[in-house]
């Protein structure tokens, strides 16, 4: 059994069937995000594993102990939250101790605690400042120093980096994640943000309508996304549809290209369906190992950096591609005739 | 000073004399006790009669323990209406209103009614039991200060994520409430008290009714026999309220830290 085991949880409020069969098994020290659209039940899972709401069926065990009628306040569980909710009345010092005060440890070991948390998230010198005179990165880290300082089993984060700009969000990230490490703390990080749940995390869990609809490693996730659903939320897409040639062998025609999928599909021959692809893996021009390629014209160009996104009208359909900015080589013009290449490995068959 | 300020500083200054006027003259009438100058006299024999420190000290002990039983009463009450039944909050705002619709005279009638010598709980009937009936029914008319206050100091801080955050460190109710909410809300909390404070020094008809001697039936008395006295009383008076009011701006400035945000 995993350490945290989290066993077909359910959740309504009122009529409304938010959490709807949730299984998911926690390993100790890993660190699982739990990603998806805004009101597919995230924070409500989160709640109930924080035990500020209660399941309506399921069960919630940590390290083999059902916990699910156990009040928040007994859970051993670090919280942090999108907004901080720091103790607006004490020191940072007093806020990191609180736990600690609160399980009755004593003045010099709360003290030695402290200052070690301190360290740790690289502010030794702010003991004494109260959390208005701070910036939000900085309280977002002494709300991490205050879950971690009582030794929690386990470290919640709801959304913690949305309140921050674009800068912040980026290392404070990196730094939840080397923490995490260094403490080895069995960990769950709520986010709408797919690069951060891509780039932090050992598994992700893709949340819709309060069902897992894949748990699994980031590159897992990104390339072979196992619904629909998954595939459009976590990163960008092209849809291309496809007419089934022979369903048995994976043979289909997309316009005028035959392309064979080496994999038996569901439908039937002459029917439509969607293949799925993503933009860095079209190339511009034939390139060895793509054996499909496609002639059309450029749509649209956008320029975005390092990266340049291009659109090619193919037919009825347009096909986003990815290729690296190179200085020598300004993007073609818009309106000029290309080839694209892929190969069929990358074109993905998703479940409705 | 241009033709347009003119009319709003006139209001202000008939306002400002409205006011000041028979404060004024109040000022100088209690002033007036030795004949043909300016004396303290009124004031040297107000503050040396015994019975004024006695019914003072004991107004003042009164309102001190009804600012505690109102704050025990209100924070705790306001604290969980907010966090656990928001939708209780219009019925409890409107219940907490009540002692400024009902007139204290029936208020106490009701009181004399229900725990007179020979009712079930005759609480009228020893020292003890009268005290504690008027310390019940101050904190009843202190009720719609203190909950008004306490409600919006509530309003400024975000406490149903403070409280998460307590819970999950493992923190229970009354440390929550104590060492969360308490302090955070304490600036609040004194505003109202002030404002108890006041009303209770000054309050006569409970204490009149129930027989009791504090300061309001003392003043009461003094205007009735005296002819300087009660104006430096009124004075003195005057002046413990406005200190209150200073102390609250006082403590609203100097508090260490700042809730306010938003
Ligand atoms: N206390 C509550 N009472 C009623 N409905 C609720 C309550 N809490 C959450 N919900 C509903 O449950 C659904 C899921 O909410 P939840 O907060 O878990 O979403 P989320 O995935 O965290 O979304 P977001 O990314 O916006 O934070 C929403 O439709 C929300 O309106
Ligand atoms: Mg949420």
């Amino acid at each position: 059994m995993a350490f945290l085991d989290i066993h077909h949880l359910q959740k309504s409020f009122g009529a409304l069937h938010v959490v709807k069969d949730f299984t998911l098994g926690i390993e100790k020290g890993e660190f699982v995000s739990f990603l998806g659209p805004s009101g597919c039940g995230k924070t409500t899972v989160l709640r109930m594993v924080a035990g500020f709401e209660t399941p309506t069926s399921g069960a919630i065990r940590i390290g083999g102990r059902d916990v699910t009628s156990l009040p928040a306040n007994r859970r051993k569980i670090g919280m942090v939250f999108q907004a901080y909710a720091l103790f607006p009345n004490l020191t940072v010092e007093d806020n990191i101790g609180f736990g600690l005060k609160v399980a009755g440890e004593g003045k010099a070991a709360i003290g030695r605690r402290v200052g070690e948390m301190l360290e740790l998230i690289g502010l030794p010198q702010l003991g004494n400042r109260y959390p208005f005179q701070l910036s939000g990165g900085q309280q977002q880290r002494v709300a991490l120093a205050r879950a971690l300082a009582p030794r929690p089993q386990v470290l919640l984060l709801d959304e913690p980096l949305s309140a921050l700009d674009a800068k912040i969000r980026v290392s404070l990230r990196e730094e939840i994640r080397r923490i995490q490490q260094e403490l080895g703390i069995t960990t769950i990080f709520v986010t709408h943000d797919q690069e951060e749940a891509l780039s932090i995390s050992d598994r992700i869990v893709v949340m819709h309508q309060g069902v897992a609809d894949q748990v699994g490693t980031p590159f897992e996730i990104y390339n072979r996304p196992s619904t629909r659903f998954v595939a459009e939320f976590v990163g960008t897409l092209n849809l291309v549809d496809a007419d089934v040639v022979e369903a048995v062998s994976g043979r289909v025609r997309v316009g005028e290209v035959p392309v064979t999928l080496n994999r038996p599909l569901a439908a039937r021959a002459g029917e439509r369906i969607s293949l799925a692809l993503r933009p860095e893996t079209v190339a511009l021009g034939r390139t060895e190992g793509h054996d499909v390629v496609f002639s059309g014209r450029i749509a649209e160009v956008h320029f975005l950096g390092s990266v340049i996104r291009i659109r090619v009208a193919i037919g009825g359909q347009v096909i986003s591609l990815d290729t690296f900015n190179q200085p020598d080589r300004p993007p073609p013009d818009i309106g000029a005739p290309v080839e694209v290449s892929i190969s069929d490995r990358d074109l993905l068959v998703l479940a409705a | 000073m241009t033709g347009k300020r003119i009319w709003p500083w006139l209001a202000v200054v008939l306002g400002g004399l409205y006011f000041l006027l028979p404060l004024a003259g109040m000022v100088d009438f209690s002033m007036r006790m030795k004949r043909g100058q300016y004396s303290f006299e009124a004031y040297r024999i107000v503050l040396a009669d015994p019975q004024f420190q006695q019914t003072f000290g004991y107004s003042v002990m009164l309102a001190l323990l009804t600012i505690v039983l109102g704050i025990l009463l209100v924070v705790p009450t306001a604290y969980f209406v907010r966090l656990k039944l928001p939708g209780l909050r219009p019925i409890i705002e409107f219940i907490t209103l009540l002692p400024l619709v009902i007139p204290p005279i029936v208020i106490v009638f009701g009181y004399i009614r229900i725990y007179n010598t020979s009712s079930v709980l005759p609480l009228t009937g020893t020292w003890l039991g009268t005290n504690l009936l008027l310390l019940f029914g101050y904190a009843t008319l202190a009720l719609p200060y203190m909950y008004r206050s306490v409600d919006t100091g509530l309003r400024t801080i975000d406490i149903a994520s403070l409280t998460e955050a307590a819970q999950s460190l493992g923190a229970g109710w009354a440390r929550i409430l104590a060492v969360v909410i308490l302090p955070n809300v304490f600036v609040s909390v004194l505003s109202g008290a002030f404002l108890t404070f006041a009303i209770v020094i000054g309050e006569y008809v409970f204490a009149a009714l129930l027989n009791v001697n504090s300061f309001g039936p003392y003043m009461v008395w003094m205007g009735g026999n005296r002819a300087y006295e009660p104006s430096a009383l009124a004075v003195v008076a005057f002046a413990i309220t406005w200190a209150c009011m200073g102390l609250i701006q006082l403590v609203t400035r100097f508090s260490r830290f700042s809730t306010v945000r938003r």
